[in-house]
């Protein structure tokens, strides 16, 4: 012991690591502040459909406004693929953290970002998430612990790794969640990052959602494997592929991992395959590209796990769901619509804070 | 109309280059993320894998620090490769391998070999194209000896000046913005090179000397338009190269006008506005020294929501008024001038 320092928390943290002791959460106990005692929701059919569902209609709405160019952000929709969102959040608390990408609309819904806010800031308003600043390809809610999105690819990658990091070294009881592509999984900070949360036993979840593509490139023109869980798997990360699509299945394969990674056991991986239907960017159909087999799309569209969802819901239930949804969309839209642009002052402000 | 007076795009030039080129030399080739994708890049890799073969137009992995040491690699075995990237953002995971590596080889192995490469790197701007999408970073790269910097704005010199990266033995950086594309503009159908580090004057004046970069330069153009009519007579003057950078050209003309304006396309501080202004003084001495200003975008990242966006870079009327304040040492407001490459800009990206 160093004479004169008096042991703060902060101090205690540098005697451990100096120590060399195995740092796992399991062998220290750590009181955590009640903030972070996040519990996992149950979740059934109906409360799946209703995420689901929502998600939907939101950028259904977005593509039926989008002509009227009251929305002048780029959107990447993610019709057809918001049962990995919907389903690896039904695994997590309000109080674990999840980084995503640009098409990160279903994400911030899933994991419980204000839609209000959301809807604003697509429409470029004061009382959008990030004032009218970020558009559509930034959002962000911290209450729900989603942190902001970031439209340079595989850039949050890390940043999630580093968060983890963050909460192994303060003992936290709580887990992230990083959300990338399929053509994230190609760059550099991928691999690297894997490789340091792998050897820090970090609490974090992987998920790549794999769409097939990078804008028009499909992963068969980018890569000589056809999964990228043997990838994972070189870094000595558990993985998972999940091919069907179903929400279901994706919850019970991140709730799996999620059970491993806070037990202190280190990185999990969740490859879960995916389609996205519109076009990579904007509101167009996919199919006005010309670049990839009608049928692929169209097999992913009869497995739509939106309606296979919806079908197994009573009929009256259904509608209710149904009609408290579009209720809450139209609101969110009327929102977006009365608030205000930012003031020309604002231009300047949060450079620095 | 005779082909001496054929006008063509601003990326119907470009594409016309690479594609002479690719013909002459076997060596010349082009990759990158969505170059033989059916957006063609603006137009300007349009259909070259076709003509050329897949080997010598190609889609990449996601994986820009690596792809960028490939091309250096390739050019050290003596290909000519260019490496075109959808927004110049994303030149900043390839900035190890550009700075220290390609902009030093010549220099480090005194000689011994050179790293022939074309970098194209386009501006974005506007529908929300926000921080991480519209940035202009020449200035980086103008900082650093052993790598050129080209931004032309017309389709003369948007071809003359690809053509001359592709033939120059170092590496270059090609900047384009995505507001030129559909300029129009006369572009001779021979093969010819646009040479680095000398400037055009594209009207003149005795007034003031108004210096624009890339993009800016439609909008110095506008400026100058409403300041004859205001009895201000501009010289405005496009560099084409920032780095070599034509000194001699805009000092000439800023002895004449004894005012100077430089609008870069991008942030005032550290930028080529400073740059020119610096280099100014040195050159004319104290008594020569006109009245000097710089703009550029605000110094803030680039906000998404329109209002503010349409405030973050200046246009033809601040443009104006700024010159006219220099000028005139008063306040004057310039009638709002439509940019519609800009007003009519419509999404999704
Ligand atoms: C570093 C970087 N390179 C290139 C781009 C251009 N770009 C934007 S999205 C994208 C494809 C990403 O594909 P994927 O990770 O599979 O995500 P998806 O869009 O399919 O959801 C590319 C190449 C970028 N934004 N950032
Ligand atoms: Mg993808």
């Amino acid at each position: 012991m160093i004479p004169g320092i008096t042991i703060s928390k902060s101090t205690l943290y540098v005697v451990i690591f100096w120590s060399n002791a195995p740092i796992s959460s399991k062998n220290i106990s750590w009181k955590l502040p009640a903030t972070h005692r996040g519990k996992v929701a149950e979740h059934t059919d109906e409360t799946f459909y209703r995420s689901l569902y929502r998600i939907r209609r939101v950028e259904e709405e977005i593509v039926r406004l989008y002509p009227s160019d009251r929305i002048k952000s780029p959107v990447h929709l993610s019709i057809g693929q918001e049962s990995v969102s919907v389903g690896v959040c039904a695994a997590l608390s309000t109080n674990d953290i999840v980084f995503g990408t640009y098409r990160g609309h279903a994400l911030y819904l899933a994991k419980g970002g204000d839609l209000n806010s959301m809807m604003a800031e697509l429409f470029g308003k004061r009382d959008g998430s990030a004032r009218g600043k970020a558009g559509s390809m930034h959002l962000i809610d911290l209450g729900a612990g989603m942190m902001g999105t970031s439209a340079i690819v595989a850039t949050t990658i890390p940043h999630a790794v580093g968060y983890a990091l963050a909460i192994q070294m303060r003992r936290e009881n709580r887990i992230v969640a990083v959300f990338f592509g399929d053509g994230a999984s190609d760059e550099g900070v991928f691999h690297e990052s894997m490789n340091f949360a792998a050897l820090k036993k970090l609490p974090i979840l992987f998920v790549c959602e794999n769409n097939g593509y990078a804008i028009y490139s499909p992963v068969s023109d980018r890569m000589p494997a056809d999964n990228f869980c043997e990838r994972a798997e070189s870094y000595r990360i558990p993985s998972t592929r999940v091919q069907s699509g179903k929400t279901t299945e994706i919850r019970d394969a991140a709730a799996h991992a999620a059970v491993a990674i806070r037990k202190g056991n280190g990185p999990q991986f969740l490859e879960c395959l995916t389609a996205r239907w519109r076009d990579h960017v904007g509101p167009d159909e996919d199919r006005i590209w010309n670049y990839r087999p009608d049928s692929e799309l169209d097999d992913w569209i009869a497995r739509d796990d939106v309606a296979a969802t919806a079908s197994r819901i009573d009929q009256a239930r259904r509608s209710a769901i149904e009609a408290e949804v579009e209720r809450e969309i139209a609101d969110a839209i009327a929102f977006a619509e009365a608030s205000p642009y930012p003031a020309m002052e604002e231009l300047n402000e949060h450079v620095f804070r | 109309m005779s082909s001496a007076d054929r006008e063509l795009t601003y990326s119907e030039a470009l594409h016309e280059a690479v594609r002479q080129e690719m013909s002459r030399n076997s060596d010349v080739f082009v990759f990158g993320l969505g170059v033989d994708d059916a957006k063609g890049m603006y137009g300007t890799t349009a259909g070259l894998h076709e003509e050329f073969g897949t080997e010598r137009n190609f889609d990449t992995p996601l994986a820009e620090d690596a792809m960028t040491g490939v091309a250096i690699g390739a050019a050290l075995a003596g290909m000519r490769p260019i490496h075109v990237h959808q927004r110049m953002d994303f030149l900043l995971l390839c900035m190890n391998q550009l700075i220290n590596i390609a902009a030093k080889a010549s220099y480090m192995y005194a000689g011994a070999c050179h790293v022939p490469i074309v970098v194209r790197g386009i501006i974005g701007r506007s529908w929300g194209q926000g921080a991480q999408h519209s940035q202009a970073l020449h200035s980086f790269f103008m900082h650093v000896p052993g790598i050129k910097v080209v931004a032309p704005t017309t389709p003369h010199d948007a071809k003359g000046c690809l053509i001359a990266a592709i033939r120059d033995d170092n590496p270059v950086i090609f900047m384009e913005h995505r507001m030129l594309y559909g300029n129009r503009g006369v572009v001779p159908e021979n093969d010819y090179e646009v040479p680095f580090g000398q400037a055009r004057i594209l009207t003149s004046g005795n007034d003031v000397t108004i210096v624009g970069v890339s993009h800016m330069i439609v909008e110095c153009l506008r400026a100058a338009h409403v300041l004859r009519e205001a009895g201000v007579s501009a010289e405005v003057i496009d560099p084409v190269s920032l780095a070599p950078l034509d000194i001699d050209t805009i000092a000439a003309s800023a002895r004449k006008t004894k005012h100077l304006l430089v609008v870069d396309t991008s942030w005032t501080t550290c930028g080529t506005g400073s740059e020119i202004l610096a280099q100014l003084v040195e050159s004319l001495g104290e008594e020569g020294i006109p009245k000097m200003k710089r703009m550029g975008y605000a110094p803030t990242p680039c906000p998404t929501t329109r209002p503010l966006e349409d405030i973050y870079y200046p246009s033809g009327q601040t443009i104006a008024e700024a010159a006219h304040a220099l000028v005139r040492g008063r306040d004057w407001t310039a009638p709002q001038i439509e940019a519609r490459e800009i007003s009519e800009f419509r999404g999704p990206f």
